[in-house]
């Protein structure tokens, strides 16, 4: 037998090495790039503290990521997208590994974190990386002072929440003919507590507000026991307690004040989770009850939101349609217009697509989805959410209300909360 | 006067709160007083305990207070197993070795308690959760002064074992005299695992009481396996007046400095505490000096 074939030439074996190598050596991104053309669906990469003490919060979030394909085909945008879902561990470390990891599996855009330490780390990755990052909820304002080139955010800074929170604190007190005189603010002393603690110190002097703040308590977002905390709150006689909270110790916080009979006029928080969240009503019961979030919340007037709420129903049953859903799902819907636009995934020209974002209709409450010059969207708006009959429910503004205020809260054994 | 009593109030709770911490470090001092083997695993022990509380509550419907003697009970079976199967072996070796072995275990059963229970946060909803003790204007929280006084009826009983039964007295001969122990005839071996039982049915039962008060995650065992050896250390190696007296003093400590100065400093404070007697007195406040 004969061998007809040619030996490799060394020229065409260095050639092929050189190429070979070339590809490989090819950032995951510029390949998944190359690959995609408009048709092929946008990876995303999707990172959420889903274990952990973020837990309850991370897996409201993915729900939002979970129905956008199907709310995007009832809106006929005619995107395809695939999720790479990744778990966080409500650790930075690991936020910072994971983003890594999806960025190596190909995620041609980042969304996530709900917190502001883990999305400020993902933010280091995407821009050394250069891959585009759309934030879903984080709130600490340095993340977007950086100058980042790929980062994108779509939920208010700590002085948007505060500045919505003060305004809507006084319609509060307008609204109901009850002023408290005094308040105590109880955080987390985590990346967003810290920014929320340190903003409302600064900004309260120029809001002219009816109280005065007589103490900050400080603590750990991973406390087991807040016995000492609310104790030390207690004490000080507050009318109002003002948390800036996270979803486990607002539980644990509710708590406390029930064991210990403390009974202010209200729980009005300063434009933080933990008390419009399912868990919170799941574990609390009546005692969830009157608890006041000052926060964005879902824009029942706009065309989009019912399509959300239906698919969100069908697939959810059981869940809860809030914010955290609400802004994930528009964290995908970002992405998903920027790819429609420029139909490519190369980074680039994802970033510039997503500068020239401009959502007129989508789910929360606020202006168009548009990104200032350091990507933040300064359009959001806050509502006043008060949790009645176990729902959370806008009270304020009037104009968005779907039932009236109640304050100052009945106690915590009151008719009224059963 | 209201700060007083508000002041007064937030003792009382650290202190309730301290005896749960001395039942658990009671357990960790008893096994190195009589064996001499540093428990790295004593934390995970409690977090096993906990997620043993929570399936009785979860899935059979068992009031923590009930489960209490079972899963001590549990505990002490698996102590026991643990020391005669494994720990056993290595009695006399340098202590390098024991502590990659104590650490071996706890990476064990932190990891197993991850696959079994998940990451998230579990607890047990009880009616009584919420409800409060009111004595005059005092208001003490029903889970907590339970908790306590489990763990005070179970350190009481310890110090009876110890000092009135024959086993008890048994294993103080052996820890103070390890050959002696052996010449008279004692079956060390079978002491020392009675000891390790007993040791992992204290923390078992700290446990069953902790988790009525915080809810229980794999991860919770760092903390707790550092906040014993704290306390221990604070009260001296082997001392189980020790083991009382740092427990509250940590509670107590907390508390206060929480209440009086920054909640966010509580830690600092314990482990200030800690610096200071390691300072002025090494062998703690109640252990015997070398």
């Amino acid at each position: 037998m004969t061998d007809t074939k040619k030996p490799i030439s060394r020229r065409v074996f260095t050639g092929s090495l050189a190429a070979g190598a070339a590809l490989l050596s090819m950032p995951a991104v510029l390949r998944t790039a190359a690959a995609q053309t408009g048709k092929e669906p946008l990876k995303i990469g999707v990172l959420l503290p889903k274990s952990g003490v973020q837990a309850g919060l991370g897996q409201a979030c993915q729900r939002g990521a979970d129905v956008a394909q199907a709310v995007l085909n009832d809106l006929n945008y005619g995107v395809k997208i695939e999720l790479l879902n990744a778990d966080t561990e409500s650790n930075v470390d690991t936020a910072r590994t994971q983003a890594e990891k999806l960025i190596n599996g190909g995620a041609a855009v980042l969304t996530g974190a709900f917190d502001s330490g883990q999305s400020a780390a993902i933010a280091q990755v995407a821009e050394q990386r250069g891959v585009p990052y759309v934030i879903n909820i984080a709130a600490d304002p340095k993340i977007t002072e950086q100058g980042y080139k790929f980062v994108f955010r779509n939920f208010p800074t700590a002085p948007m929440l505060i500045t919505g929170a003060f305004d809507l604190q006084k319609q509060l007190f307008a609204a109901t003919g009850k002023t408290p005189k005094t308040a105590v603010l109880m955080s987390v002393n985590d990346a967003f507590g810290t920014a929320m603690m340190g903003g409302i110190k600064a900004m309260f002097p120029r809001f002219d507000m009816p109280y005065q703040i007589v103490d900050v308590i400080a603590y750990d977002p991973k406390a087991k026991d807040l016995s000492v905390e609310v104790a030390k709150a207690k004490a000080t006689k507050a009318d109002i307690l003002m948390p800036v909270s996270r979803l486990n110790d607002a539980i644990l916080l509710v708590q406390e004040m029930v064991k210990q009979r403390w009974e202010p006029m209200g729980i009005v928080n300063p434009g933080a989770p933990g008390m419009y969240e399912q868990q919170f009503f799941k574990t609390l019961g009546k005692y969830s009850e009157f608890c006041v979030s000052n926060v964005p919340w879902l824009n029942p007037r706009s065309k989009m939101t019912p399509v959300l709420a239906k698919r969100f129903k069908e697939k959810f049953p059981n869940d809860l349609l809030e914010l955290n859903v609400g802004f994930t799902f528009e964290a995908i819907l970002i992405a998903a217009d920027a790819y429609k636009r420029t139909k490519s995934a190369h980074p680039n020209a994802l970033v510039e697509a997503l500068r020239g974002t401009k959502i007129d209709d989508h789910v929360m409450v606020g202006g168009p989805i548009q990104f200032d010059q350091k990507h933040q969207n300064v359009n959001i708006k806050s509502a006043a959410v008060q949790n009645l009959k176990r729902q959370p429910t806008v009270v304020l503004p009037a104009d968005s209300a779907s039932a009236k205020p109640v304050f100052p809260m009945p106690g915590w054994n009151a008719k009224a909360r059963a | 006067m209201d700060f007083a009593f508000d002041l007064l109030q937030t003792m009382i709770k650290g202190l309730l709160t301290g005896m749960v911490y001395s039942l658990m470090a009671l357990g960790l001092t008893v096994i190195f007083g009589v064996m001499r083997v540093v428990n790295f695993a004593h934390g995970e022990m409690m977090v096993v305990a906990m997620y043993l509380t929570v399936f009785a509550f979860g899935v059979l419907g068992i009031d923590p207070v009930v489960a209490l003697i079972p899963v001590a009970g549990i505990l002490f079976l698996f102590g026991y197993g643990l020391q005669r199967i494994v720990i056993n072996r290595f009695i006399n070796v340098p202590e390098h070795m024991q502590f990659i072995l104590m650490l071996a275990i706890a990476i064990i059963l932190v990891n197993a308690c991850l696959m079994l229970a998940g990451p998230d946060a579990q607890g047990v909803q009880l009616d009584y959760s919420l409800d409060s003790f009111e004595i005059g204007s005092l208001l003490l929280d029903k889970v907590r002064v339970y908790a306590a006084a489990g763990s005070l009826l179970i350190a009481f009983t310890l110090f009876l074992f110890f000092s009135r039964t024959r086993t008890g007295k048994a294993i103080r001969a052996a820890a103070d005299n390890y050959t002696g122990a052996l010449v008279v005839g004692l079956d060390v071996k079978r002491l020392y695992a009675i000891t390790f039982g007993i040791g992992a049915a204290c923390v078992g039962a700290a446990g069953v009481l902790t988790v009525m008060i915080v809810q229980v995650q794999p991860f919770l065992s760092v903390e707790y396996t550092l906040l014993a050896f704290t306390i221990v250390i604070i009260g001296g190696l082997g001392s189980l007046r020790g083991a009382i007296a740092g427990g509250l003093l940590i509670g107590l400590s907390e508390a206060v400095a929480g209440f009086l100065l920054d909640p966010s400093l509580k830690s600092v404070f314990s482990f200030g505490l800690l610096i200071l007697v390691l300072l002025v007195r090494p062998q703690g406040l109640f252990g015997r000096a070398p």
